[in-house]
């Protein structure tokens, strides 16, 4: 076998409370794709942080071309050709791609040569197909744009091993299928490429290997050509994957939240929905598709009261609800799951009393005179502790101590408990592991038959097409359109999100 | 994590806890005095005393005569108002660091009532006292509370200007329209109607502002930990957006926060007036208003400790002033206090790292 271009042996890396990687084996050769694929938590980024310097591993060595190297920072690394793209971006926005490509390399003398510098870029460029402008500053770019700009970065500091982490997260499909063309362009020219996911189409659309990581633990390394997707899932979750069945189609009732040219703005100040109009029935689930950051944040906080619209209105089951306090709109029924699940959904501090209660400790059932009525709302805790089976090490421990998936059980249970007529969900299964996932889908769709309205958002196009009834394509603020789950085609949606309208023409 | 050092198999390493328990705070306190006693003891030796000898008779002074304790009760009322004040602004993350003007706009107050309407029956005279004093501190925090809630002036600055604005306003009194005739020019008011003084245990200067100190104390807790407001008022305080999520009126609580922690300082200031020195004078407060921030912080907030690290902190006080007489300079006690803070802070952040010494892959 020829030598790998990486080798890392016996890698352990422990955090506070958590082992992050155990005893983790990891080959790359040059010429490959090679996917790091597991769950969120099983140790792919600090396993790759490790390999980029940012980290150093309690125990273990890592091995590049053959030769021991032990680096104290990202400097050392990069000087051995090591070069990750991390999920959010390096760059700085005022500075043109040149200026941040030439950023962090030794490639400057005392005077700069812009000249040089941006021929040489665009060398690299049209080698691998990585389209970028020089001249433009970073700012006007989209995040497409960027990724381009961050991986034109790290070779042109001369890195053969290439890192992406989580790249896709932030493009849509169709810019991802471009990626893919790069990364086994990069490749082909002899350099290990690296790409941490947890999505298993990715992996067998551009990986050549796979390696899958659980718990923090190696767990094998398979050539794509000799596996399936059925397989990675099982060494991914460590166990079979029963299918989450969608209930049966129902026909939606009334309109339960309705937006009609809503317009909003950012905490910028610019505009963030543009005449935004949509509505969600009983029985229904509406799935927002779109790529993050297109005014997904300012929709959910329009709606529950949390941000003023500018124009427009909306109303919930028929009532005019445009900039009521949050109060009332909690009160008219709408439960809300937040993407900031602890900081804004749950108080990290407080104890899991507490957190039950801070959407209702308002109304009477949890009250006796003018007092919190601790022992009923005990009693409520302990009843949906049980029923969620939310793992907690004590109704008087800070929720901050509890995981991300029983967190997330814990805020559903409260915003579900009370029946609600509309459930706005944002992201709510991002980041959590598989069981919680298909907890967290099972209880939607129970809501769902129950006859609640639901208005979800998710940057998982799966997650939509499994969980929704009618999706709606978000770009800058506007809907680009609506279509039922069972019509919808995945390249149109992809075209949607990418600002290309039905009739083929970019919106703007 | 952080391997401090490491041999052939073994390491020493430090892990980090989430939350620390109280017995571990109290704990972290007691060694925490000892060590700021042991500071103090160097800056008492370089003054040519010795240490054990100046601690005794500080303690003995503070604890060991029944004037002692008198004393030491004495000054723990104002301690425990204002520290129960700052305690829940802080609860909110609101800095009111104004609790000193606002004894002083509380005594001010109250001296109005005391001297413009001598003739009200006592109970009359004590109740009235007692609104105007309340009122008197609160409208003092609660301009910075509004300007903080509408228009987001950091409370910081203006609890803190707000205090020299106060100090002056009953300096230019006492000296100017209120001051008393025969006292031949010192700044002093006259002295209140014995119906305007608050009754005192016999034989003691002990007077009814602990019982007023007491009851705060109490119905503070139990608002805080059983009351719907109380509630508000701990989740906003944890995190802002989680309360906006819940549909609190944050706005609205910080002016309410704000005005019952300034309330309770002007408490403190009637007390003073009515219970100590019947009189309204230039310096009523050694500092009372700062040294309650020491106080609310080592009692983390909590309104049933701050009774006690009021008395804590008055001992010191009181012991202080006794050394003085025996030619200890005065600045003995804001040294132990701010050594006591200081090992405190360190303290707390290090019990949240537990060292173990443990084989390598463990």
């Amino acid at each position: 076998m020829e030598q790998a271009t990486v080798e890392m042996r016996n890698i352990t890396k422990r955090f506070p409370g958590v082992l992050a990687n155990e005893r983790v084996n990891f080959k790359v050769t040059a010429g490959e794709v090679h996917a790091l694929l597991g769950e969120n938590g099983a140790g792919k980024t600090t396993l790759m942080s490790i390999l980029c310097g940012l980290y150093r591993a309690d125990e273990g060595e890592i091995f590049i071309k053959g030769k021991k190297v032990s680096f104290s920072s990202p400097r050392d690394a990069i000087n051995m050709g090591i070069g990750m793209v991390h999920q959010h971006f390096r760059l700085v926005r005022p500075f043109t791609v040149a200026e941040n490509i030439l950023l962090g390399s030794n490639d400057a003398g005392f005077i700069l040569d812009m000249d040089r510098v941006e021929k040489k870029i665009e060398n690299l460029s049209k080698k691998y197909g990585l389209k970028v402008d020089t001249k433009a500053k970073v700012w006007q770019l989209s995040i497409g744009e960027q990724q381009r700009v961050e991986i034109i970065k790290t070779l042109y500091q001369g890195a053969d091993i290439l890192i992406l982490d989580e790249p896709t997260a932030v493009l849509t499909p169709q810019e991802a299928e471009e990626l893919f063309k790069v990364l086994q362009q990069i490749a082909q020219d002899g350099k290990a490429v690296i790409l941490i996911t947890h999505k298993l189409n990715e992996v067998m659309s551009v990986a050549d290997r796979i390696t899958v990581l659980r718990n923090g633990k190696f767990v094998a390394t398979v050539e794509k050509k000799k596996t399936n997707i059925h397989e990675l899932t099982k060494l991914m979750v460590g166990r079979e994957m029963p299918e989450v069945k969608k209930a049966e189609d129902f026909s939606p009732g009334g309109v339960v939240l309705e937006l009609k040219n809503v317009n909003a703005l950012n905490d910028k100040g610019y505009p963030a929905l543009r005449n935004f109009s949509l509505s969600v029935h009983e029985r229904e689930i509406v799935g927002i598709a779109g790529v993050a950051g297109n005014g997904q944040r300012e929709l959910t906080e329009v709606i529950n009261g949390l941000r003023l619209a500018e124009s427009g209105e909306i109303f919930i089951l028929g009532k005019n609800m445009t900039n009521r306090p949050a109060q009332e709109i909690i009160d008219a029924g709408v439960a809300f799951i937040p993407e900031d699940r602890l900081g804004m959904g749950l108080v990290p501090n407080l104890n899991i009393l507490d957190n039950i209660i801070l959407k209702s400790y308002r109304k009477g059932l949890f009250l006796k005179g003018p007092f919190l009525d601790w022992s009923s709302i005990r009693e409520k805790a302990e009843s949906l502790v049980k029923e969620f089976d939310i793992k907690t090490p004590g109704l008087n421990h800070p929720v901050k101590t509890m995981s991300g998936g029983h967190l997330q059980r814990l805020l559903l249970s409260r915003e579900v408990h009370s029946s609600p007529k509309l459930i706005v969900a944002v992201y709510p299964t991002r980041g959590l592991d598989v069981s919680a996932v298909e907890f967290i889908h099972h209880v939607l769709l129970a809501q769902r038959a129950k006859g609640a309205a639901i208005l979800m958002i998710s940057e998982d196009l799966d997650e939509i097409f499994k969980l929704a009834d009618r999706i709606a394509v978000l770009y800058e603020g506007k809907v680009m359109g609506t279509m039922p789950v069972k019509e919808a085609d995945l390249r149109e949606i992809g075209l949607l999100m990418a600002g290309v309208d039905r009739g083929g023409e970019m919106a703007c | 994590m952080l391997s401090v050092f490491e041999k052939k198999k073994r390491i020493l390493r430090f892990e980090r806890k989430l939350t620390i328990s109280p017995l571990s705070y109290l704990i972290v306190l007691v060694i925490s005095i000892l060590l700021a006693l042991a500071v103090g003891a160097i800056f008492i030796r370089i003054n040519s005393f010795n240490p054990l000898e100046v601690y005794q008779f500080m303690f003995e002074s503070s604890f060991g005569s029944a004037y002692g304790i008198s004393e030491t009760v004495v000054k723990a009322i104002p301690l425990m108002l204002a520290g129960l004040g700052v305690a829940l602004a802080f609860r909110m993350l609101l800095w009111n660091i104004g609790a000193e003007g606002q004894i002083y706009m509380g005594a001010f107050a109250a001296t109005a009532i005391a001297l413009y309407l001598p003739r009200l029956p006592a109970g009359i005279m004590i109740t009235a006292m007692l609104l105007a004093g309340f009122a008197g501190g609160a409208i003092w925090s609660l301009i910075p509370g509004i300007m903080r809630a509408r228009a987001g002036v950091n409370e910081i600055i203006t609890t803190l200007m707000f205090n020299y604005i106060a100090i002056l306003w009953v300096n230019y009194l006492v000296f100017g329209p209120w001051s008393d005739p025969a006292s031949f020019n010192q700044p002093i008011t006259p002295k209140f109607p014995v119906s305007a003084m608050l009754p005192t245990l016999p034989g003691s200067r002990i007077h009814l502002g602990i019982f007023f100190g007491l009851v705060a104390a109490i119905v503070l807790y139990l608002v805080l930990t059983h009351t719907r407001w109380g509630y508000e008022v701990r989740v906003t305080g944890e995190s802002e957006s989680a309360a906006k999520y819940a549909g609190i009126n944050i706005t609205r609580n910080i002016m309410l926060v704000m005005l019952i922690s300034g309330g309770l300082a002007g408490l403190a200031g009637m007390a003073e007036v009515a219970g100590v020195l019947g009189r309204l004078q230039q310096n009523i407060s050694p500092g009372y208003g700062y040294t309650a921030i020491l106080v609310a912080i080592l009692a983390k907030l909590n309104p049933l400790a701050v009774v006690i690290v009021s008395f804590l902190f008055s001992s010191l006080l009181v012991g202080g002033y006794a050394a003085q007489t025996i030619g200890v300079p005065a600045a003995i006690v804001s040294t132990l206090q701010g050594a006591i803070l200081f090992f405190v802070l360190a303290g707390e952040f290090m019990a949240r790292f537990r060292l173990r010494y443990v084989r390598r892959g463990d």
